[in-house]
């Protein structure tokens, strides 16, 4: 229906209409016994390292919402552009909308343009759309890939900071993979060794903290071509199904079937013809 | 639209809903389409990001039109913002969905995508105006 005390029509993009309904919402909750819904957060270690042609990334895969696991196999190495893959810490839909957006403005660009985008214009792009939002997407970002002037690794924080440096790790197991970073890092490695480096980065995450855990998904950037190895390490703790937990057909018996045929008539029938030319 | 009030100029660039208190004619609150009015009700929480969000595309405007006039001297942000005001012209009655296509070519945004093109569409409002209240606050006759 119309209504008249609408003058303008709502501005697109973000809306915060809701914001004195959570406030209120929040005081109400404080005093119950129910929490709000913790947002799904991906408690990660993720690292990544410049190797001698090209870098490797790596990332844990477990998600966490609150004390419960909430997904044991969780992408975190998101596509950017076929040059460029971006792991993502942090609030996982804003990580997943955030590289998404990012991976759609680079597509456009190299439409528009006929070649693949560079490392620093993803960079500076994100950094331009955490910085806007003052930090409220939470989204730590390692970004890496090869283009024409080199192998690169950027780390972007969620207030749009940046770093540039060989190894990096994010995440709440960052602490743990960067002790084994800084311990065996080399400039100039072999590939095989890179990953290994990483492997061991993110194991120790796994095992010292809780928020990550469960498989290591590696994902090896070359000038020739991209190696997404998912999971490249399974975790020795999976479980096994004990039976199949899905319905056999006949679990829910019929009682009765009464069958009503539909009777149309054709009325008019007219025919076009294509044009395939 | 070539007549334009004084006073839906000052806000048409930012449109935001249900903000600040309902002024009607003569400066005052408008009862009649906005009820009573009270202090309370007025202070009402906001999100750290409301307000830098309601003026980010006029704030980056402004830099972007100053720093052109102090690289390339007065003409540059002089035509520039002829050419937008011309392209914003080209739209429909204020309750009717325009595409802006001449103005969103001129400022580039038909070559990005940010959240503004994914969250909260115009097009996909639940709420409709009242067409003879929307036109004549554009006008200014309100």
């Amino acid at each position: 229906m119309a209504l008249s005390n609408v003058v303008e029509t709502p501005a697109s993009g973000f809306n915060f209409e809701n914001v004195c309904r959570n406030v209120a919402l929040e005081g109400l909750l404080q005093g119950g016994q129910t929490k709000a819904p913790k947002p799904m957060k991906t408690g990660t270690t993720i690292a990544g390292v410049l190797c001698k042609n090209g870098v490797v990334l790596g990332a844990d895969t477990r998600a966490t919402s609150g004390e419960v696991v909430a997904d044991k196999m969780c992408a975190k190495i998101h596509y950017i552009s076929p040059n460029i893959y971006c792991c993502g810490a942090g609030t996982a839909a804003d990580t997943e909308k955030t590289t998404d957006l990012l991976s759609s403005n680079l597509t456009i660009f190299s439409m528009n343009s006929g070649r693949n985008p560079r490392v620093v214009m993803a960079v500076n792009i994100l950094q331009d759309m955490l910085f806007r939002y003052r930090g409220q997407i939470g989204a730590s970002l390692i970004l890496g890939g090869v283009d024409c002037t080199g192998n690169h690794l950027y780390k972007v924080g969620p207030y749009g900071s940046i770093d540039n440096v060989p190894y990096l790790a994010m995440g709440s197991g960052d602490l743990a993979a960067l002790g084994i970073l800084e311990d065996r890092f080399k400039a100039d490695m072999e590939m095989e060794e890179a990953k290994e480096l990483v492997r061991d980065a993110i194991h120790s995450g796994i095992m010292s903290d809780l928020g990550s855990g469960n498989n290591i998904d590696i994902c090896v950037i070359t000038k020739q071509g991209v190696d997404y190895i998912r999971p490249y390490q399974e975790s020795e703790y999976k479980d096994k199904r004990q039976r199949r937990y899905k319905y056999r057909p006949g679990t829910t018996s019929i009682l009765t079937e009464k069958i009503v045929p539909l009777e149309l008539e054709v009325v008019q029938e007219t025919v076009q013809r294509m044009d395939t030319a | 639209m070539n007549t334009r009030g004084l006073r839906s100029q000052l806000k048409d660039s930012v449109p935001v809903t249900g903000m600040g208190p309902q002024v009607g004619a003569y400066g005052v609150q408008d009862t009649l389409r906005s009820g009573f009015s009270s202090v309370k009700n007025e202070l009402l929480p906001s999100h750290a990001l409301e307000l830098s969000e309601k003026n980010f595309q006029l704030n980056q405007d402004k830099i972007n039109f100053s720093n052109l006039r102090n690289i390339q001297g007065l003409h540059a942000p002089l035509k520039l913002q002829m050419e937008y005001r011309a392209a914003r012209q080209i739209q429909r009655l204020p309750f009717l969905q325009s595409s802006h296509l001449a103005l969103d070519t001129l400022k580039g945004n038909d070559e990005s995508i940010s959240f503004e093109d994914i969250l909260n569409d115009p097009a996909q409002s639940e709420m409709m105006g009242e067409p003879h209240v929307m036109v004549e606050y554009k006008l200014g006759m309100m």
